[in-house]
């Protein structure tokens, strides 16, 4: 139990996988403008994560495994996770079409962000079980949900501030950003998995 | 190998079978007549409408949020297609509407202050004193405006001078926001006689400068009928919605009045030798 507690910990606030592992920054600057959109983008990520761990690992570990065919990782793992992409797109833009707008492009991005193919990579990697793994994915993509909300915060605020013209926008972002994971190292190692 | 074909394939097999079913589930309905109507649209996504892209114009129309005219660009005969598609009736529109740069100066008959060589754009030229020309309200002549138009109506006649194609032109007025000194105005494509100067200076400091320039001398303000052309600060502007006989053109002494637009403007600024 405080394993799976400490994968928790570990993905959110240690090993966060925007602000530490660098890994999904496209949408993490692209929709960060909006506390809004960062929130559905962030669910969004946390379904897709979550689900792309579970079968993934399934699928490593009693198709890949069983026949000899660990080669195909990577492909198999996008393949799958292009799917639930889809299947996340199509369901907003049932569900909430005002997100789906907002979203626009980044939702078919998730398709390509290697933060999701990372989890699916790391749950191999770090031998995990389908429980751990499960957590994990939950975890990363809450990780990702809370540097997503941090951000979307910071920017807004921003926003109103009367920022030197050469960096508005995305420069004063970046350079947020940066200070952001400067902070986040300070977790660095208190967990070790 | 063979055995990761099919796995593979049997992997995305069963990936497809599910967003099938899924697509079928979270199926939403769409207005057929977007996708019509988008078709009917120019295409050219130039937000001359005010909205980001001709698509979603064209869910506005289908909503019945935006009128059948609506697109600036497509003027009648995409009113009345889209009409058509609408199931409503079309009565023809106002008259096209075209852009035309209020200068005649070209190199020939308007003087320079100093010679430019930064960056090729008028915005960058205009911020470095205004610009290279004598006159701080002519057509600097490096083309951004003809880079911006989204149909290439523009084209940068020799001497350096923008001249807007009323053929090619639609009206969409990414112009008018691309000049950095504000010289192009939309006018009616069916009237012909236009004063081509944005000078307010005084007449003797627009004479010592260009050859076409207005100098505010209000010969055409008599000539012409009541209202037609008016006078603002030292610039004789023409009022669109008065028809001007074409006679009037002959009582500028500067010849910057020309009858026509486009292309036939520059062999009168050419000869205008006043």
């Amino acid at each position: 139990m405080s394993r799976l507690l400490l994968i928790i910990i570990s993905a959110v606030l240690v090993n966060n996988f925007v602000l530490l592992k660098f890994l999904g920054i496209c949408p993490f600057l692209g929709v960060s403008r909006k506390v809004k959109t960062a929130v559905g983008m962030s669910g969004a990520v946390v379904f897709v994560m979550t689900m792309a761990s579970v079968v993934t690992w399934l699928i490593y570990n009693y198709v890949l495994v069983r026949l000899d065919l660990v080669y195909l990782q990577t492909v198999t793992f996008i393949l799958v996770i292009a799917s639930l992409v889809q299947l996340v797109e199509l369901a907003l833009q049932k569900i909430s079409p005002p997100l789906y707008k907002a979203l626009g492009i980044y939702l078919p991005l998730i398709t390509t962000n290697c933060a999701v193919l990372g989890v699916s990579v790391l749950n191999i990697q770090k031998k995990f079980t389908l429980v751990e793994t499960t957590i994990f994915g939950i975890g990363a993509a809450l990780g990702f949900g809370v540097a997503m909300l941090l951000f979307a915060g910071l920017r807004e605020r921003i926003d109103l501030c009367d920022t030197p013209i050469s960096f508005r926008g995305t420069a004063i972002g970046l350079i947020t950003a940066g200070i952001l994971s400067l902070a986040f190292m300070g977790f660095t190692g208190m967990v070790k998995l | 190998m063979i055995d990761a074909v099919i796995t593979l394939a049997l992997l995305a097999l069963a990936a497809s079978f599910g967003l099938a079913i899924a697509a079928r589930i979270f199926s939403v309905s769409v207005d057929p007549r977007v996708e019509v109507i988008e078709d009917a649209l120019p295409g050219a996504n130039c937000g001359a409408c005010g909205l980001p892209g001709c698509s979603e114009l064209a869910r506005r129309i289908a909503d019945g949020k935006a009128d059948i005219d609506a697109c600036p660009v497509g003027g009648e005969e995409v009113a009345r297609r889209i009409a058509e598609i609408m199931g409503q009736d079309f009565e023809g529109g106002g008259v096209r509407t075209v852009a035309m740069v209020m200068c005649a100066g070209n190199d020939e008959v308007a003087l320079k202050r100093f010679h430019y060589n930064g960056i090729y754009d008028c915005t960058s030229a205009a911020l470095l004193f205004g610009g290279n020309k004598a006159c701080i309200y002519g057509c600097l002549g490096l083309g951004t405006c003809a880079g911006v138009c989204p149909f290439g109506a523009i084209d940068m006649v020799q001497g350096g001078l923008a001249v807007v194609n009323p053929d090619k032109c639609t009206g969409c007025a990414k112009c008018l926001s691309a000049c950095p000194k504000g010289i192009i105005k939309m006018v009616p494509v069916n009237r012909k006689v236009h004063i081509l100067c944005s000078s307010h200076d005084k007449g003797g400091k627009v004479r010592k400068y260009c050859k076409v320039g207005c100098i505010g001398c209000q010969k055409c303000v008599k000539a012409a009928p009541e209202g037609a052309i008016e006078m603002d600060e030292n610039l004789a502007v023409v009022n669109y919605d008065v028809e001007i006989p074409e006679s009037v053109a002959e009582t500028c002494p500067m010849n910057t009045i020309v009858v026509g637009g486009g292309v036939e403007r520059k062999a009168a600024a050419a000869g205008g030798e006043g």
